[in-house]
């Protein structure tokens, strides 16, 4: 009875078990489960083998063609390689930012809730309002940060329209946009180590370097790789504000891979073929995610 | 959003005081004296702050120019040389503008009804499945939790595809339905709702079963009571999390009056794009209620982030 997962009651087992409450207080969640997860992770595999498309006529079973298609189509490697691009450029930032911000507020310094709030605060605002706002600062002629280069002196940049800035300014909107929640999740860390370390240290003459050093810093090594590979992961599926931004543009620069999909899809009406390159994406996250989990596993050992 | 099978760290009961502490937003640590003090060296201080203002200000500023612009008149929104100082004045005739034309009050009471039909439906539904994988036993139940945590590896944006053709063969397209229900799915909160049934002590429910409850009544009247900081965490974050949504509801919905915010606003864009001033009191008015909701709940944010340790983008 009181096991973690013995039956409440005993009873006969085979007839007891099929309609137990258990599967009973599931039920809900595994019918909502099955149909809009397992049935469509089936159908997009069956899709991504047929030439399934928008209009009307049935679709046939090609075999790998779409996969052997996507192998030989440049424009997907190139939104793969954006999209890791992507995740390259924004998660450095996203991690070491956050972990100043958090290492800065949590030296006790006046002011905790404005800080709290002027780094957190962009993290509630909808992906809608993100876009319209960054376009608008992003403006080449009438943008606040266009202003201030000019004022400074410095030269105006066209953020979102010169192929070889669009993706870094993508990555600083959403530096700004999310930040905040891996800064909480440090503060949160850095409240819970434990405070005899730093007593230790303090009797020992340890100054504040060596004790960032020496005690902080290690102990946010597992947070730190908890924030990144979330970060990583998050990345990986980056779709709104770059569309928002660029629309992918300018001249399909920023066009990350979930967007490559959407193009394909809804534009060019090849679900089959969307599907397909919606498997090589998840086979790259799934890879992702593999890697971090070994690379954790390693690092707990 | 966010999911992987690594966001959930360790039962966080073991550290309530300070998380409060955290949320409460004390100046600083009771001790008086804080572990990364900067020690006596008052040059430290002023640079720490220093670093902390700039960063503040350059967090801030976005918004704040928004802000500013929204209350110039249309003619000084793109005026580049007067930008600090519009030289009509502050005028609320953006606002009006946009709140008159009627969509954006539409397309917020949308994207309430659906983040608050998305968070019942999620919460109740994992809340109901951790329990039966956490305290129950049944035919394929282990192999079920299994499934489910593998799960979470999937990234809903490889599922608009598929999603998009079973809501057409159902016929569900441009309804709230079609935009509400693949958004309940979600495996990551039945693993951490399950992670934190483990975690409750198994004394009151054994105490109400000789009672004579059953399963219904302890989930209901024992547990879920129990629950309550984490339920509060969970629901903020499936709400945020459906508030924000874009991608799914963008390609579920092309009918303006099933809009939610998110995709409404983008279409503000498209068609009023030089309209400057309007276009930024359509973004305060739409951040608005997130960040009034943040401001009434912000301890309870701030800790939920603790709690369950995930969210994203």
């Amino acid at each position: 009875m009181s096991s973690p997962l013995a039956p409440p009651t005993p009873g006969p087992r085979s007839a007891r078990r099929l309609l137990s409450p258990g599967l009973l207080f599931a039920l809900p969640f595994l019918v909502l489960f099955a149909v809009f997860m397992l049935w469509p992770l089936g159908q997009g595999l069956w899709m991504s083998l047929t030439d399934t498309s928008l209009s009307a006529h049935s679709p046939d079973f090609i075999g790998l063609d779409n996969f052997s298609e996507a192998v030989r189509d440049a424009e997907m490697w190139r939104a793969l390689g954006h999209t890791l691009w992507f995740t390259a450029l924004s998660t450095v930032p996203l991690v070491a930012v956050a972990l100043g911000m958090a290492l800065l507020v949590h030296t006790g310094l006046p002011g905790q809730w404005v800080w709290r709030l002027a780094f957190f605060a962009p993290y509630l605002l909808p992906v809608g309002v993100v876009g319209l706002l960054w376009i608008w600062l992003y403006q080449p002629d009438l943008g606040l940060y266009n202003h201030l280069l000019d004022g400074l002196g410095l030269g105006q940049v066209a953020w979102l329209s010169d192929p070889s800035v669009a993706m870094s300014a993508i990555a600083l909107t959403t530096l700004w946009w999310t930040v905040g929640f891996n800064f909480l999740l440090y503060l949160a860390a850095l409240q819970s180590v434990p405070d005899h370390l730093y007593e230790a240290a303090a009797i020992d003459g340890a100054g504040a370097w060596r004790r960032l050093w020496s005690i902080t810093l290690p102990q946010l090594s597992r947070i730190t790789a908890v924030i990144t590979v979330l970060q990583i992961l998050a990345s990986l599926k980056v779709f709104d504000q770059v569309y928002l931004l660029t629309k992918g543009g300018p001249d399909n620069s920023t066009r990350p891979v979930v967007e490559y999909v959407y193009d394909v899809g809804f534009t060019g009406y090849r679900l089959g073929y969307a599907s397909a390159i919606s498997y090589i994406f998840f086979a790259l996250v799934v890879l992702a995610s593999a890697a971090q989990y070994a690379a954790l596993r390693r690092r707990e050992k | 959003m966010t999911s992987t099978d690594l966001p959930v760290r360790p039962a966080p009961a073991p550290r309530p005081p300070r998380i409060r502490e955290l949320s409460a937003g004390r100046r600083r640590p009771p001790s008086g004296r804080t572990h990364l003090s900067l020690g006596e060296s008052r040059l430290a201080r002023v640079l720490a702050l220093a670093v902390l203002g700039v960063l503040a200000v350059v967090w801030l500023l976005p918004m704040a120019w928004a802000l500013l612009t929204a209350f110039k008149s249309e003619p000084d929104a793109s005026d580049p040389v007067h930008w600090l100082w519009p030289r009509h004045g502050l005028t609320l005739d953006g606002f009006r503008t946009v709140w008159e034309r009627g969509d954006l009050p539409l397309w917020m009471f949308n994207s309430f009804l659906v983040s608050a039909a998305v968070t019942v439906i999620t919460v109740l539904v994992s809340a109901m499945a951790g329990y039966a994988f956490s305290r129950t036993r049944f035919a394929g139940g282990r192999w079920l939790f299994a499934l489910t945590v593998a799960a979470v590896l999937v990234p809903p944006q490889m599922l608009i595809v598929p999603w998009f053709r079973q809501m057409l063969s159902l016929g569900l397209l441009d309804t709230y339905a079609a935009v509400i229900l693949p958004q309940t799915v979600a495996p990551v909160m039945v693993f951490i709702l399950k992670k934190h049934f483990d975690s409750l002590p198994r004394e009151l429910e054994e105490a109400a079963r000789i009672d004579g409850a059953g399963h219904a009544r302890i989930f209901w009247s024992v547990l879920l009571p129990l629950s309550r900081p984490m339920l509060a965490a969970v629901s903020i974050f499936v709400f945020i999390g459906a508030w924000n949504n874009f991608l799914w509801p963008f390609v579920s919905t092309s009918d303006p009056a099933l809009m939610t915010l998110p995709v409404g606003i983008t279409s503000v864009k498209d068609a009023y794009g030089i309209q400057y001033a309007q276009s930024m009191a359509s973004a305060v008015l739409a951040a608005l209620p997130l960040v009034l909701v943040f401001l009434f709940f912000q301890r309870h944010i701030v800790k939920s982030v603790a709690t369950t340790g995930l969210g994203g983008q």
